[in-house]
């Protein structure tokens, strides 16, 4: 016998016998997993949740509404994880056949993934209807796919506009200056001319979602929407063609900070915390940040305000919300069911709104509650009416990396703006 | 057992051949289950995984729950292969592949040299080189992404007070930049190693060598093509094969430090196949593109192995 047919036919044979066996216990299908792995349970025992770490309510944020939950429910326990957003979609993607998480937050962006391939559970049935009418307006619509419900809404979120009051001032400008983009642009053109910073916009344009957050905001301002009538991606129209040069010439007037294109959401507050940032799209959480004195140079000197109107005149918000789903897989999907009535509810959300907005409509109306955090709920109240959403597509992520590959592509100079949003829309749209 | 013991057997002959083959048998048991324990690990972590991809490659797979998945043969293989996105990126993998290698290669060699000098604590010298290895990638990434950074970066600030740069530059900003910032980044991390494989080789020359060659009046330069160099040719091999081979994977320092980005400027195979796979659900094509990179692997190392072998054979 050979080296090769040592090393090669008896694994082989092996490893084919394995196959062949694995093959058999699952039906046959090559992912081993069957139509559902999923089980009700008992309404007990340990509930695996998957949070992700962020700006807003923060970790030790989680751990007391656990410890609250667990408080009030000794027979379920919670076990939260955290991963950044950026690595979030994989790790629920590669736990969901093995069922390791009961709970999963899911952004506004992947419900119509999770839901056609089976990943997040049905809610429908467990939602009560009251809720339709007393969750903020689209907010329970975060995850819904197909006239199903498949997560509760969790903090809904937007971008807000964010100005540094003294750098405003120091060129006799004020709020009202800023409620169009061009105006904004004008008041930059001065702060840059007086040699206050170098750069007075900052974006969170790096290869990520956050650009395409970014982006949303613009296109609605310009009057655009994401995709045509038949779903398909369609930013090649003259508006989705108009805000990304909007953005090129942002850069190459030099007044929106080229190193944008290397920021996520956080490198936009920390250059806004050290005051070298006179304007920036931010969510809504961030002015607690901003507001920190351990870590921010301009506490009490950022403004914030509902995001600026384009040439259409419209100011749409993005709709960065996330909700709480249950994996199909779960074992455990009644305890987990307790945990997210726990999370979403009315009580526990308020408890967080001073960096957090909560999703239920009367929370805006409580004098008590918006007292907390009075600018952020007076700018995003106003902007969570007019939201605009990224498409609901099975394969979302595909489509928004083509554009934020393009987006980029024209913001580094290396296209044109028609160029790079053809080539994106032809990216997306290959079947 | 015991009759082996009991019965006297003389020196040289071999026992009976009824108690030899029991023996034999004994031994073979004995060595089953000794082996066991590694054959289960090897089949279930290595084998079993090897093979379902090559399964789930022939099929379309587009759910990590999916029950309906139409058989495709090779037409994941075919839309992988007529992908551009995958010819770019196989092309910034070559490249990073062959530049970082090369690199790592001169500057180990170079590293080597030093540490194989007499001089006064050489073990300090040696134990420090060897940190950068010791630090994990995903460390190394955030670290280095942090000296890279565009606006409180080490790096833009050395080059400012050289007055080499009259501003912060964003140099993962663009594409061809940030690929080779992050091969910077792999090579600070690896030449340790690279250089710690030639050092054990340099050592294993013989002192004689250098002085017959100094009797017979040789300089440096020929001492180091006639002597060192070929007498380095196994350590050598051993590191462009691991190293290629590695480079070619190469995927944490990518995620850590650029994702990619800027416009896909440092997305390379492997983090293509992780995109395709995981991030897009397209496992069917995930998994043809996983054994395509197997494949160039192979064919790189066996081309490497001949390459040397045949130079190896002719200097000496």
């Amino acid at each position: 016998m050979n080296i090769i047919s040592l090393l090669v036919r008896k694994p082989l044979a092996i490893g084919a016998g394995l196959l062949a066996g694995a093959l058999a216990l699952s039906g046959c299908s090559v992912t081993g997993a069957g139509p559902s792995g999923g089980a009700t349970g008992k309404g007990t025992g340990t509930v695996h949740a998957l949070f992700m770490k962020q700006a807003g309510y923060s970790e030790d944020d989680v751990a007391k509404m656990v410890g609250e939950f667990e408080k009030k429910n000794p027979d379920i326990d919670v076990e939260p994880t955290f991963v950044s957003y950026e690595a979030l979609h994989d790790k629920i993607v590669t736990a969901a056949p093995a069922g390791t998480y009961d709970v999963f937050l899911t952004d506004v962006i992947w419900p119509a993934e999770f839901a056609s391939k089976g990943i997040a559970a049905d809610l429908t049935g467990r939602i009560p209807g009251s809720w339709k009418t007393d969750v903020l307006g689209g907010a329970l619509d975060t995850a819904k796919y197909e006239d199903k419900y498949y997560g509760v809404p969790l903090f809904p979120s937007t971008k807000l506009f964010y100005y540094n009051k003294d750098l405003v001032a120091s060129v006799g400008a004020s709020e009202k200056d800023l409620q169009t983009w061009d105006g904004v642009l004008k008041v930059a053109e001065k702060i840059k001319a007086k040699g206050k910073v170098e750069f007075p916009l900052s974006w969170s344009w790096s290869q990520a979602e956050a650009l395409v957050c970014d982006y949303a905001q613009l296109l609605g301002a310009f009057g655009g929407r994401f995709t045509a009538d038949d779903g398909k991606l369609a930013v090649n129209s003259p508006e989705g063609v108009a805000a990304l040069q909007w953005m090129m010439d942002s850069i190459h007037g030099g007044l929106s900070n080229p190193s944008s294109t290397t920021f996520l959401e956080d490198d936009v507050t920390k250059s806004l915390a050290q005051g070298q940032t006179a304007f920036a799209l931010n969510w809504e959480s961030t002015l607690r940040d901003l507001d920190d004195p351990s870590i921010s140079k301009v506490v009490g000197k950022i403004g914030v305000m509902q995001t600026p109107a384009g040439p259409s005149g419209d100011r749409p918000g993005v709709n960065g919300s996330m909700a709480l789903s249950i994996g199909s897989h779960s074992k455990n999907q009644d305890a987990a069911w307790k945990f997210i009535e726990f999370m979403s509810s009315q009580e526990n959300q308020e408890k967080y709104a001073a960096s957090s907005m909560p999703s239920w409509k009367s929370s805006y109306d409580k004098p008590e509650v918006t007292k907390t955090n009075p600018e952020v709920f007076k700018a995003a109240g106003a902007q969570f009416d007019n939201l605009i959403s990224r498409p609901a597509m099975k394969d979302y992520n595909r489509a928004s990396q083509a554009l934020q590959v393009e987006l980029q592509n024209a913001l580094l100079g290396k296209k044109s703006a028609q160029q790079a949003m053809d080539d994106a829309v032809a990216a997306a749209n290959k079947e | 057992m015991s009759t082996v013991t009991n019965t006297p057997v003389p020196d040289v002959a071999a026992p009976p051949v009824g108690k030899r083959r029991r023996r034999l048998e004994n031994h073979g048991k004995l060595a089953f289950w000794l082996l066991l324990p590694a054959a289960v690990a090897v089949f279930g972590v290595i084998v079993y995984p090897i093979l379902r991809t090559l399964l789930i490659s022939f099929f379309q797979v587009d759910s990590v729950l999916a029950v309906d998945t139409p058989f495709v043969g090779l037409g994941n293989y075919a839309s992988a292969l007529a992908s551009p996105g995958f010819w770019a990126s196989m092309g910034r993998t070559l490249y990073f592949t062959l530049t970082s290698t090369a690199l790592e290669l001169v500057l180990g060699l170079g590293l080597a040299a030093l540490l194989n000098a007499p001089m006064k604590f050489r073990w300090l010298f040696r134990a420090v080189v060897v940190v950068p290895w010791a630090v994990p990638t995903i460390v190394n990434a955030a670290m280095w992404k942090g000296i890279f950074n565009a606006e409180y970066g080490a790096f833009n600030a050395v080059l400012l007070q050289l007055g080499l740069i009259d501003h912060y530059q964003a140099w993962l900003g663009d594409p061809f930049t940030s690929l080779n910032m992050v091969i910077v980044a792999d090579v600070w991390k690896t030449t340790p190693l690279v250089a710690f494989f030639l050092l054990a080789g340099l050592t294993s020359i013989p002192k004689e060598l250098y002085e017959a060659a100094r009797l017979d009046r040789a300089g440096w330069p020929r001492m180091f093509r006639s002597i060192v160099l070929p007498l380095l040719v196994p350590s050598i091999s051993i590191v462009v094969v691991l190293r290629t081979v590695e480079a070619f994977k190469v995927f944490d320092i990518i995620y850590g430090m650029t994702r990619g980005g800027p416009a896909n400027g440092t997305q390379t195979i492997a983090y293509y196949t992780y995109v395709t796979a995981f991030s897009d659900q397209n496992y069917g094509v995930g998994s043809a593109l996983s054994y395509l990179i197997v494949m160039v692997i192979l064919i790189l190392s066996t081309i490497y192995l001949r390459v040397l072998r045949r130079s190896g054979m002719s200097l000496v």
